[in-house]
C-alpha cells in the first residue's frame, strides 16, 4: 500500500500543464501518479474537497540570517515559516555574517536545514569574497558544496569588469547569477524612493535610475557571455521595459517581483514607519501597474519575497537609520492572490507556475512538479481562505510585516515535504 | 526701516481676528499640517510674548513646574539657546540633553533615550535630530509634548513661522506676496517649512537655486522655481537667503564657491536690481561674503537679528501651546499625523 493518497483536490501542475480534479499517490517520498479517482488506497488519504493540489511552492529569494544574525532569524526558524507559508523549497542570501561565499558554509547551511526537517533550503553564494565586489568568490567549490546560484543580494557588484568576470566565470557551471541592480552612485544615502513624497518627508531618496542604469549595464555584459542572468526584486516601470525588450532579443534574463512592490506604494512611508522601507523602495502606483502589466505578458518570470527578517529594536530607528526589508513567507501567497488574481491579472495556474516551476528553472533544480517520480513536495491551498494576517502569529523569529492586519482570502492549509507532512495549518 | 511704525497695528489685528480659537496640538511636528488658523494663533500669542520681552522683568509664569527638555543630537547654538531661554522666560525649568543619533553610533536609540527622559518627567521635549521624521518617531513612543527644532531636510517649524511673523510685521497681508528663498533647497528643512506655511497663508513662493540643488519633483511644490536670480530679484518682495552648506562645494551638485556667490549670492550690487522695501532674511548663521554680503546682511533692509528676537517669541508662544493642549480632553487633542 502507498504511503500517501490525496483525493478530489483541483491539480494544478503547471510543468506538466495540468489543470484538473484528480487524484493524487505518493509512496516513498516520491510522487506515484496524477489521475482522475484512483482505485489504490493508502496508509494516509487526505481529502483535498475544495481545494488546491500544486507542487511545493518555491521561492528563491529568502534571508534565514543564519550564520550571524540568528536572533533575527534561523536556518530552522526560517524553514518553518516557510513551510506555514506553503513553501516546500526556499533559496537562501549568502549576505550573512561571514558571507556564505565559500563551500564550507554552504555546506554549514545544508546541515542545518537537514536538522531542522522543514522546508529544503537550497543555497546561494557570494559572487564576490566577502561580497566586496572586488575578488570572486570560490564559486566552482561552492557549487561542488551544491549552492545552486550566485548573488552579492543587499548590494549590486558595481564594478563592470567584476561583474563581465563573473557572468564569464559562472557560465562554466550553468548557474544563475542573481544580480541586486543599484548603482551606488545615483543610490548614493537614499532610503525610498525619489520624488515629490521623500521631498515632502525630508527624506533622501532612491532614484529608480539606480536600478535601470545596472540592468541595462549588465544585459550589455550579459550579451557577451553566454551566462544566465536573473534580476532580483525588479520595482520600476522602466526596468520592466528594458528586460522585455531583452527577452525579444532572446538573453538569457529572468526577473522576479516581490509582493510589497505589486501592492504598496511609496506614499506608505508617510507615516514614517519603518516597515515600509525596503531596498529597493516601494514605487509609484504606475509603477505597481506596470509590475502587474509585467506579470500578465510573462516579462516577470517568478514571484520572490525577499523575505527579510529584522529586529523589533532595529526596525524601531529612525527610518533613515532602520535597516531596510521586511518578511513575507508566511503571507505571501495570499497576497500574490490579491495582487494578481483578485485584480485578474493571471489565474491559478499561472501564478502556481510563477512560484513553483519557473523557479525550479532559474535554479536548476529537480523540483517544481507533480511528474511521476518527481520528490513529493505538496502544497494544498485554500483558495478561498478568509483570514487577516497577523504578525505576532508568524513562525518566523522577526515581525517586520506591513501587511500585519491585512485581510486575505487564500492560505496553504497543508504542506507536504519529501512525502512527509511539515505543517498543516488545522491541527 | 519704513514700515517698523506698523508692526504693533498688524499685532493688534491679529489679535482680533483670533481670539476664540483654541489650540490643540500637543506636538509641533511641521507646519504642512497647520490650517491658516492655527498658525495665525501662533503669531498672536507670539505677539503677546514678544511684549514681555521688553518689559523690565521678562518672566511669565505660564510654564511654571513644568520640565522642558531639549534633545539635540546635532549641532546648535541658537536654535537651542533660543529655546532653552524661551522656557526659562516661561519660568519652566530646562534640561539640556547632548545626544548621538543612532544612525551615527550605535548607542541607545531615540525611543529608548526618550523613554528615559518621560521616566524622569519631562513634560516637552524639543528635538534636533539629523533624520527627517525623528520627532514623529519620538512623539509615538512618549506622551510628553514634542516639538520639532529640526530633523534632517524635513522641517524647521519653529523657524519658518518666526520668518512668517517677521514678515507679518512688515507687511499687512500676505496674500500674493511674493518670496523668493535662494540657494540649496535640497537639504533646506527650513525652505519646506517656509513653502508650506507660506503657501497656507496665500503667499507666492519662488524657489532660486541651480537644479541640482532643487528636490526631486519639485515641480509639484506649491513654487515657481527659477535658475537666474537677476531676473526676477526686482519682482520680489521678501529674500529669504540660506546658508551655503559648505559640504556640497566641490561635491557634484556645485563647482566652486566662487561661482555660487556670482550667480546666487545677494550682493549689493544685486540689491540695487531690487525694490527699496524688499526684506532681506537669512536663518542665520551667516557665511558673510558668501551668500549674503556684510553690507547688505547689516543694512536697512536686512531683518536677521529681528528674527532672532521674534524667534524666542515663537518658541514662547509654542512653547505656551503645546503644553496648553495637554489640558484638553483627550479626545480634543490632536496628537499625531502623518502627512496626507
Amino acid at each position: 500500500m502507498a504511503d500517501l493518497l490525496i483525493k478530489n483536490g483541483r491539480v494544478i501542475d503547471p510543468a506538466n500543464d495540468l489543470d484538473k480534479s484528480a487524484d493524487l499517490l505518493v509512496d516513498k517520498g516520491k510522487i506515484v501518479k496524477v489521475a482522475g479517482s484512483m482505485k489504490e488506497t493508502a496508509d494516509k488519504v487526505i481529502d483535498a474537497k475544495g481545494l488546491l493540489v500544486t507542487p511545493g511552492l518555491i521561492d528563491l529569494h529568502v534571508h534565514l540570517r543564519e550564520p550571524g544574525d540568528e536572533e533575527e532569524e534561523t536556518i530552522a526558524s526560517g524553514a518553518t515559516a516557510a513551510v506555514a507559508g506553503g513553501f516546500t523549497s526556499v533559496a537562501c542570501m549568502p549576505n550573512t555574517d561571514p558571507t556564505i561565499d565559500n563551500e564550507a558554509t554552504v555546506e554549514y547551511v545544508h546541515r542545518q536545514a537537514a536538522a531542522a526537517r522543514k522546508a529544503n533550503v537550497f543555497v546561494t553564494g557570494a559572487i564576490t569574497k566577502g561580497r566586496q565586489g572586488k575578488e570572486l568568490a570560490e564559486m566552482g567549490q561552492m557549487v561542488r558544496g551544491g549552492a545552486v546560484g550566485f548573488t552579492d543580494d543587499g548590494t549590486g557588484v558595481q564594478d563592470p569588469s567584476v561583474m563581465l568576470k563573473a557572468l564569464q566565470y559562472v557560465s562554466m557551471f550553468d548557474k544563475v547569477i542573481m544580480q541586486h541592480c543599484q548603482d551606488n552612485t545615483i543610490a548614493g544615502d537614499g532610503c525610498m524612493n525619489s520624488g515629490y513624497t521623500s521631498t515632502v518627508l525630508g527624506l533622501p531618496g532612491m532614484s529608480g535610475l539606480a536600478e535601470e542604469l545596472m540592468i541595462a549595464r549588465d544585459l550589455q555584459l550579459l550579451a557577451r557571455t553566454s551566462a544566465r542572468y536573473h534580476v532580483q526584486h525588479l520595482s520600476t516601470a522602466k526596468t520592466a521595459e528594458i528586460i522585455r525588450q531583452a527577452k525579444k532579443k532572446k538573453l538569457q534574463v529572468t526577473c522576479e517581483v516581490s509582493p510589497h512592490h505589486l501592492l504598496l506604494t511609496e506614499e506608505e512611508c508617510c507615516g514614517y514607519d519603518t516597515n515600509y522601507k525596503m531596498n529597493p523602495p516601494l514605487r509609484t502606483a504606475a509603477d505597481v501597474k506596470a509590475m502587474r502589466k509585467a506579470v500578465a505578458d510573462g516579462t516577470i518570470d517568478c514571484l520572490a519575497t525577499d523575505h527579510a527578517p529584522h529586529l523589533a529594536s532595529e526596525k524601531e530607528l529612525e527610518f533613515l537609520a532602520a535597516p531596510p526589508g521586511i518578511i513575507g513567507l508566511e503571507c505571501a501567497l495570499g497576497l500574490y492572490v490579491k495582487a494578481l488574481i483578485e485584480s485578474e491579472t493571471i489565474e491559478w495556474p499561472r501564478l502556481i507556475e510563477m512560484m513553483t516551476i519557473a523557479h525550479a528553472g532559474i535554479l536548476q533544480i529537480e523540483k517544481g512538479t507533480l511528474s511521476p517520480g518527481a520528490d513529493a513536495d505538496i502544497t494544498l491551498i485554500d483558495p478561498n481562505r478568509k483570514w487577516t494576517v497577523d504578525a505576532n502569529q508568524f513562525h518566523s523569529k522577526s515581525r517586520n510585516c506591513p501587511f500585519h492586519g491585512w485581510d486575505l482570502t487564500a492560505r496553504a492549509t497543508c504542506t507536504i515535504v519529501g512525502g512527509k507532512t511539515r505543517f498543516k495549518l488545522d491541527g | 526701516m519704513t514700515k517698523q511704525q506698523n508692526t504693533r497695528e498688524t499685532g493688534k489685528n491679529i489679535a482680533r481676528r483670533q481670539s476664540d480659537f483654541i489650540w490643540r496640538r500637543k506636538n509641533l511636528l511641521g507646519l504642512k499640517e497647520l490650517t491658516a488658523e492655527e498658525l495665525l494663533h501662533i503669531f498672536e500669542t507670539a505677539q503677546g510674548f514678544k511684549d514681555i520681552s521688553r518689559r523690565s522683568i521678562k518672566k511669565a509664569p505660564a510654564l511654571r513646574g513644568k520640565v522642558v527638555a531639549n534633545l539635540f543630537f546635532e549641532d546648535s547654538t541658537r536654535t537651542r539657546t533660543s529655546f532653552a531661554l524661551a522656557a526659562q522666560r516661561l519660568s519652566a525649568d530646562v534640561l539640556e540633553f547632548t545626544a548621538k543619533a543612532s544612525s551615527i553610533s550605535k548607542g541607545e536609540s531615540l525611543r529608548d533615550t526618550a523613554r528615559n527622559l518621560e521616566a524622569m518627567g519631562i513634560d516637552v521635549v524639543v528635538v534636533r535630530h539629523g533624520a527627517g521624521g525623528a520627532p514623529h518617531l519620538l512623539s509615538q513612543c512618549i506622551d510628553s509634548c514634542v516639538i520639532n527644532a529640526g530633523d534632517g531636510y524635513h522641517e524647521h517649524p519653529t523657524q519658518g513661522l518666526l520668518d512668517i511673523f517677521t514678515i507679518c510685521e512688515f507687511r499687512q497681508d500676505l496674500k500674493g506676496l511674493k518670496i523668493a528663498i535662494v540657494g540649496d533647497i535640497t537639504h533646506s528643512r527650513v525652505a519646506r517649512s517656509n513653502i508650506w506655511a507660506l503657501n497656507t497663508l496665500g503667499a507666492e513662493v519662488h524657489l532660486v537655486g541651480p537644479p541640482t540643488l532643487l528636490p526631486p519633483a519639485v515641480d509639484k511644490l506649491p513654487v515657481t522655481v527659477h535658475h537666474d536670480f537677476e531676473a526676477i530679484i526686482g519682482e520680489m518682495d521678501v529674500l529669504n537667503m540660506l546658508r551655503v552648506q559648505f559640504e556640497r562645494i566641490g561635491s557634484p551638485v556645485l563647482p566652486s564657491l566662487q561661482e555660487y556667490t556670482r550667480l546666487f549670492a545677494l550682493t549689493s550690487e544685486r540689491m540695487k536690481r531690487a525694490k527699496k522695501d524688499v526684506i532681506v532674511m537669512h536663518p542665520g548663521p551667516i557665511n558673510r561674503g558668501l551668500e549674503l554680503e556684510s553690507e547688505v546682511a547689516d543694512g536697512p533692509n536686512s531683518t536677521v537679528l529681528r528674527q532672532v528676537g521674534n524667534g524666542l517669541a515663537i518658541r514662547m508662544a509654542v512653547l505656551f501651546l503645546v503644553n496648553q493642549a495637554t489640558n484638553l480632553p483627550e479626545g480634543e487633542r490632536i496628537e499625531t499625523l502623518t502627512h496626507g
